[in-house]
């Protein structure tokens, strides 16, 4: 066994022939991240005690988190189980045999005086994380990305220093010792701080729907480290700083960006980079080192003699592959399939179960799936943002979204009208739909009669346009469509409309 | 003969505490004042008299209730390895001083009078500090002395089990075997200690030293004792110990009773095959042990066994790849002993460095410094493979080597120790020394494999001379039932040292 862990830097060559990403100042941006998702068990990793955020200090912690002399651990299946889950989640292998190491080194709130984690053989190995880059705006094709998981493996969280309650000592707090953590380790696959961020939304997203970690960052249950080095294209890799415990996914991009400036910065003055461990602080936008390289640590990791090998059966991966939820992945794919969606709009859907499961009410209930799609990604995403509100907040129903949608689809009311009644669902002005459209008096005019009287008096109001029309100015035409829009008071049928239109100029 | 209560077995105390004969109350009362009448073996760390009665009367009224179980009633004492939540817990460690658990190891539970057999426990037994040693001078309170000449160490780590065995302070004493702490202890005061399978008893509960050596076993007077209490000391652990056999328990005494009555007067050892390896009969080992050990190996033909000669070829390895292993994982166990959550502290220390280094160097004794050192030494960046690596595939060698031997086989069979037990204070200052005497215990310690030691005669200055026999894995039954057997036959094992 050799004594570092297999590092995030470690396929240079497999690099080499990688898209490079955005340059920044002529440089290269190569980021790793390395995430500890804290699992949804009820108890801890090697001991019964609660894992329950928020008690009184010291009241969730058993002789195996206090390491009383003769405790010992014992390994907590449902932490092993959610490995699974999340390996079978981003398609990696599953170890049939997978070692438990100690990580030996000296902190108060480190009870044991080693830490309990696996080495040299995690249990989830390989794998990969897929997403789309969000658009930049300037109307590119949207850009899927994969990154590649080197390993997830299991260990325990130590426990916390209190320093602030305290005057000239530290206070120490076990109910955080023993918690069962996911360490997930990517290889260096990022190319900017907007991949780094889109790849750590992609794996909160995968890990709170296959409902192994609670996702929430203000307690820690998901820490991002990013690895962060910059090089000149083509060149070797650069040195990495690793910036710790990035908490939120705002403080997340600022931080490498900072970073990668700092560094770039550092190169461009002639200093060399050193390995290193960085903060960020968000009060001041900037990363500051901890510890550098010289004084780490010789962590003189060995095989934990109190854990024989975890072993899991095929059998065992393939009960947990039966009883697992519907993936992200494959629910995307289902959609592209049995909607025919493009592939970006599955993905969008398939942010999260909940949007994910109003789509599908919305699409089943107008027999409409893109239109359903359109609306889901588009009004309604529109305005659960501008009012900061997630989906189960929503102010209109999936049901009256999609008879809203089915209006459209058999003519009954254009678009501009149909985001008339939605803003009235919405607002909670009325509760269906049909009821709304004709209250509103939104229908279209399907009377083509009415509508030709309606065409010819715009075209005799605007003999000037229609003269510009025939001399070929094709703004001309569209001033006319919009009068005559205007004059049936939205309610006609733009397509209609062009096309009579089209038929009197004719 | 005389017919004191504590020159009876803990069979026969059984039966008499069975027959109404005896209270656990008046045994234990007895046994306590033994105890305190020769104190100064200084085989005891603990005792609570009024601990020790209110357990006794518990098991009397589970006595008076009717219940007739094997040991209820019997006292015996536990080695200070095993935390206890009834008499503080110090590992024979100044870092444990007064340290008292809130719970009970597995043994002391399956053992005890509240949840488990019914034994009475009359205290906490001296031993080396965290198990490290050969002769119990390495206790950080008082060495132990050797009841068969007083000047002479016990043997260790379970030293103070074998002092208080061997004079009959206690009828049985539980102990802790890593590299030999069972066997030689036993072997050096002429008692009887079996140290099982690696993970046949759970080593839940004792402060562990390595944790893939650290074995518990029962030491007492005969094979018989040692089967009636591994009996309920044994059994799967899985809530609380990872490393336990998923084996249950046998009813070992059971199976010697019977079959000892069956084959009274015949060749009762027809057909075993008792392996000698070469490497335990050479020039290391003393003429006195070897003319003992030859003897009773004699005689266990006469009982029908036949001796093959078989070969063991690392055995001289398993003292580095011992002694490389075993401080490795105990540098990393005893990191725990931190200062922090119990335990020693230093009085004064100026920041968190300063107070683990002064924590623990007053802490820790020198052998147990010493061997922290070393483990924590190879383990290090750039030395595990040539160390803790290399001595994992020597030590699978090794447990090569016993199967191979196996073959040929049924039990294994040699000398202890090399030597009678050595004046106290005499090794002392030679650690390297002590670790050469443990030459014969090692290997078998690193293969995971049951052994025992069987009082065979007497050697120099007329110091007892134990007989070792190694058996594969999970044949403790096999073990004890060819001591049992010898037993039968000799009365080595019931020869009393004068004077306590």
């Amino acid at each position: 066994m050799s004594q570092t862990p297999p590092p995030v830097n470690s396929f240079a060559q497999m690099q080499a022939g990688r898209p490079t990403g955005p340059l920044v100042q002529g440089y290269e941006v190569i980021i790793g991240f390395e995430t500890h998702t804290q699992l949804t068990t009820k108890s801890k990793i090697f001991s019964r005690a609660s894992t329950a955020f928020g008690a009184e200090p010291n009241t969730q912690a058993s002789a195996v988190d206090f390491a009383l002399p003769g405790a010992l651990p014992v390994m907590n299946k449902g932490a092993v189980q959610r490995a699974i889950e999340f390996g079978l989640a981003v398609n990696a292998h599953i170890a049939e045999s997978s070692v438990f190491a100690r990580k030996n080194y000296f902190y108060p709130d480190l009870p044991k005086g080693y830490q309990i984690s696996q080495f040299e053989i995690p249990v989830v190995q390989g794998g990969s994380v897929e997403f789309f880059l969000p658009s930049t705006g300037s109307g590119q094709a949207l850009e899927k990305k994969t990154v590649r998981l080197v390993r997830a493996h299991l260990e325990e969280d130590a426990g916390k220093s209190l320093h602030e309650d305290f005057i000239g000592m530290s206070g120490i707090d076990l109910n955080r010792a023993g918690t069962p953590l996911l360490e997930i380790v990517t290889e260096p696959d990022m190319r900017s701080s907007l991949e780094a961020v889109a790849y750590a939304k992609e794996l909160h997203k995968i890990v709170t729907w296959i409902g192994i970690c609670d996702g929430n960052m203000q307690e820690g249950s998901f820490r991002c480290d990013a690895n962060v080095s910059v090089r000149k294209p083509g060149a070797e890799l650069g040195t990495r700083r690793e910036i710790k415990n990035l908490n939120s996914f705002k403080f997340m991009q600022q931080a490498i960006d900072y970073e990668v400036r700092w560094q770039i910065e550092q190169l461009e003055d002639g200093h060399a980079i050193q390995q290193a461990t960085v903060l960020f602080d968000p009060d001041t936008g900037e990363t500051r080192s901890m510890r550098t390289k010289e004084d780490a640590a010789d962590y003189r990791y060995f095989p934990d003699p109190d854990l024989p090998p975890l072993v899991v059966s095929r059998e065992w991966v393939e009960q947990v592959r039966s009883e697992m939820t519907e993936l992200p992945r494959l629910m995307a794919q289902r959609f592209v399939s049995d909607y025919s969606l493009p592939e970006y709009d599955a993905g969008q859907l398939t942010q999260s179960k909940a949007v994910a499961a109003y789509f599908e009410a919305v699409a089943a209930t107008s027999q409409q799936p893109k239109l359903a799609s359109n609306w889901v990604m588009g009004e309604l995403s529109r305005r659960l943002n501008a009012e900061d509100k997630g989906i189960e907040l929503s102010g209109i129903s999936a049901r009256q979204l999609g008879q809203l949608i089915s209006r459209i689809a058999d003519g009954t009311v254009s678009n501009n009208a149909a985001r008339q009644v939605f803003d009235a669902l919405w607002t909670g002005e009325g509760q269906d739909v049909d009821v709304l459209i004709e209250a509103k008096g939104l229908k279209q005019m399907s009377d083509t009669g009415e509508l030709e009287k309606i065409i010819a008096d715009v075209l005799a109001a605007n003999a000037k346009n229609v003269e510009e029309v025939r001399a070929g100015n094709a703004k001309a035409f569209n001033a006319l469509v919009g009068q005559a829009m205007k004059a049936t008071k939205g309610k006609a049928n733009p397509t209609q409309v062009n096309e009579l239109l089209k038929k009197k100029l004719g | 003969m005389s017919t004191d209560l504590h020159d009876l077995s803990v069979a026969q105390l059984a039966a008499k505490l069975a027959a109404r004969e005896v209270s656990s109350v008046e045994l234990t009362q007895h046994f306590l004042a033994r105890i305190e009448n020769n104190a100064g073996l200084g085989a005891f760390l603990a005792t609570d008299s009024e601990v020790s009665l209110a357990q006794a009367r518990a098991a009397d009224a589970r006595l008076a209730a009717g219940e007739r179980t094997p040991l209820l009633g019997v006292p015996l004492a536990h080695k200070d390895i095993f935390v206890t939540r009834d008499f503080p817990t110090t590992a024979g460690s100044k870092m444990l001083e007064n340290y008292r658990s809130p719970f009970d190891a597995t043994v002391v539970t399956r053992l005890g009078v509240a949840a488990g057999a019914g034994m009475v426990t009359l205290g906490k037994l001296n031993c080396d500090e965290f198990a490290m040693g050969s002769g119990n001078d390495n206790s950080a309170y008082r060495p132990v002395q050797n009841p068969w000449d007083t000047t002479r160490v016990p043997g260790g780590s379970s030293g103070g089990s074998a002092a208080a065995v061997a004079a009959r302070l206690v009828p049985a004493a539980t102990g802790t075997d890593t590299g030999g702490s069972i066997r030689q202890p036993a072997a050096l005061t002429g008692i009887t200690g079996i140290k099982p399978t690696y993970g046949r008893c759970s080593r839940y509960g004792m402060v562990a030293f390595a944790s893939s050596l650290d074995q518990a076993g029962p030491m007492a007077r005969s094979a018989l004792d040692c089967a009636l209490l591994l009996s309920s000391m044994a059994g799967p652990d899985p809530d609380r110990d990872s490393t336990s056999l998923d084996l249950p328990a046998l009813d070992y005494a059971t199976d010697l009773i019977a079959t000892g009555a069956a084959n009274t007067g015949t060749a009762p050892l027809k057909g075993l095959r008792i392996g000698l390896p070469a490497q335990f009969f050479g020039a290391g080992c003393s003429a006195d042990v070897l003319k003992t050990v030859r003897g009773a190996l004699a005689e266990f033909e006469k009982l029908g066994a036949t001796l093959v000669d078989v070969s063991l070829p690392l055995t001289e390895l398993s003292i580095p790849v011992y002694y490389v292993i075993a401080p490795a994982e105990a540098s990393s166990n005893l990191s725990r002993f931190d200062g922090v959550r119990y335990g020693h502290r230093a009085a004064h220390y100026t920041d968190l460095t300063d107070m683990y280094k002064k924590s623990r160097s007053e802490g820790f004794g020198d052998e147990v410094t010493r061997r922290i050192m070393i483990g924590t030494y190879v383990l290090s960046h750039g030395y595990y493979d040539a160390y803790y690596l290399k001595a994992q595939k020597i030590r699978r060698l090794i447990a090569e080597d016993f199967q191979k031997a196996f073959t040929q086989c049924d039990i294994i069979a040699g000398p202890v120790s090399p030597t009678v037990a050595w004046k106290i204070g005499e090794k002392s200052d030679d650690p390297v020394a002590n670790y050469l005497a443990d030459i014969y215990t090692l290997s078998s310690s690193l293969a995971g494999l049951p052994g025992m030691s069987v009082p065979a005669g007497f050697g120099e200055g007329g110091m007892p001379v134990g007989l070792q026999l190694i058996g594969n894995y999970f044949k403790e039954a096999q073990l004890l039932g060819a001591a049992h057997q010898f037993q039968l036959a000799t009365d080595w094992h019931l020869r009393q040292p004068t004077g306590i």
